[in-house]
């Protein structure tokens, strides 16, 4: 069980330039983050599946969550939008495709302001948009996502514990010894499967709501006050 | 007689006493001071660079991010910048030296990440000859882009050479026992 105890977020960072690599990292670790950057989108999925590897040999095959049982699990990714080969886009597109990742809140950066960039990727399940230069204050926004998902994750893990008896059905008494075997397994799916449905429709409300929010917020600089007094909407 | 010589050692003993302690406090007085007008050139050099447009806020946000953990972090990106900002130019001015077959596609791109850093670093005029520059890779402005190299090349060298008196001032204050002014 060990991660319940960890109270430390541990964000992916990903950046093709090393000079914004140093930058977020600093931001990360100044936030009290675990940082790991990589310089590409496909690095990155390296390093999650690595991850993924050690979860395929798992004896509880049903889990649809990858990183319950590893030291280090990943809450975050953070990415650059702009980058060469695979774009900070194609990244999000492919962790929201895996039924292993795509729980983990993604946030892309970009230099540029364009208001159809930030769309379509809240559209594609990206948590924040965020404008560079990244400040401290953005990354406030980010806690309340990584929280979200720790929670839920615990609450995945909690319902793929075989259970010890307590959600057996009366009716499975009565089957013969092979149907006993066999049945544990068949109820344990449904439970779960409805938990799923639910957290998957609080979402879907969630981020609904946000997209919501966003949305209205583009027209004006939507990412913080500017003291300087210059917005930098292009 | 025996009483009269510890009389007159109890004296001198005193009045050395307090030369030391009044040498010893005019030394302590006078590193005061130094490192008060060392704060003081700091802090105003600082604020000429903010007033000028050399820096932006961006750089205050640097600074936030410097701590114990992190003392020389705002000196280690600075100094990424500017190797960013050689590689950058050198690349531009070799691309630009093809005369007629300039790709401004590469040109283009490297003003992108460069505005990006210098963004990042609060770099602020050279973020602004950026945008220039930009606009003459689009419209595929020979002249133009020429100028704003040349421009750029001169700008990040000026700013480079500030930052290094600063840094310098810094040293000088730590070195002299002193704090260095937010």
């Amino acid at each position: 069980m060990g991660m319940a105890a960890e109270s430390q977020f541990h964000v992916l960072a990903v950046d093709d330039s090393l000079f914004d690599r140093k930058l977020i990292e600093r931001l990360l670790q100044k936030s009290s983050c675990q940082v790991t950057t990589v310089d590409s989108g496909s690095k990155a999925l390296e390093f999650l599946g690595l991850r993924e590897g050690i979860e395929r040999n798992h004896p509880n095959a049903l889990s649809t969550s990858p990183k319950l049982h590893q030291e280090v699990e990943v809450n975050l990714i953070i990415t650059d939008y702009c980058m060469p080969g695979m774009t900070g886009y194609d990244l999000l597109k492919k962790v929201k495709e895996s039924s292993a990742f795509k729980n983990i809140p993604v946030v892309i950066m970009s230099s540029e302001n364009v208001p159809a960039r930030i769309s379509r990727c809240l559209e594609e399940g990206a948590e924040e948009f965020f404008l560079k230069p990244v400040r401290l204050a953005d990354l406030n926004k980010l806690k309340p996502h990584m929280m979200k998902a720790k929670l839920k994750n615990q609450k995945l893990e909690e319902i793929e514990r075989p259970s010890k008896g307590a959600n057996v059905e009366p009716e499975i008494k009565d089957s013969t010894e092979i149907g006993i075997k066999m049945l544990p397994l068949q109820s344990e799916f449904e439970p779960k499967q409805l938990h799923l449905q639910v957290v998957q429709q609080e979402e879907q409300t969630l981020s609904n709501n946000k997209r919501k929010s966003m949305e209205e917020g583009l027209s004006a600089d939507r990412t913080r006050p500017r003291f300087d007094g210059i917005t930098t909407a292009v | 007689s025996k009483n009269s010589e510890e009389i007159a050692l109890f004296f001198v003993y005193q009045t050395s006493h307090l030369l030391l302690s009044a040498s010893s406090s005019r030394v302590h007085t006078a590193m005061d001071s130094l490192i008060a007008q060392l704060q003081r050139q700091f802090r105003d050099y600082t604020i000429s660079l903010y007033h000028q447009g050399f820096l932006d806020d961006q750089f205050t946000e640097l600074k936030k991010l410097q701590d114990e953990c992190s003392p020389d972090f705002v000196a280690e990106v600075v100094s990424l910048f500017f190797e960013d900002c050689e590689k950058l130019i050198s690349n531009m001015a070799r691309a630009l030296d093809q005369t007629v077959n300039v790709d401004y596609k590469l040109v283009g791109s490297s003003v992108h990440q460069l505005k990006g850093s210098s963004s990042s670093v609060g770099a602020k005029r050279v973020k602004g000859l950026c945008v220039t520059f930009k606009e003459c890779c689009d419209s595929q402005n020979y002249e133009g882009c020429v100028r704003c190299l040349q421009q750029v090349d001169i700008e990040y060298k000026s700013l480079k050479a500030k930052l290094q008196d600063l840094f310098n001032l810094e040293q000088q204050i730590v070195q002299a026992g002193g704090r260095i002014p937010q």
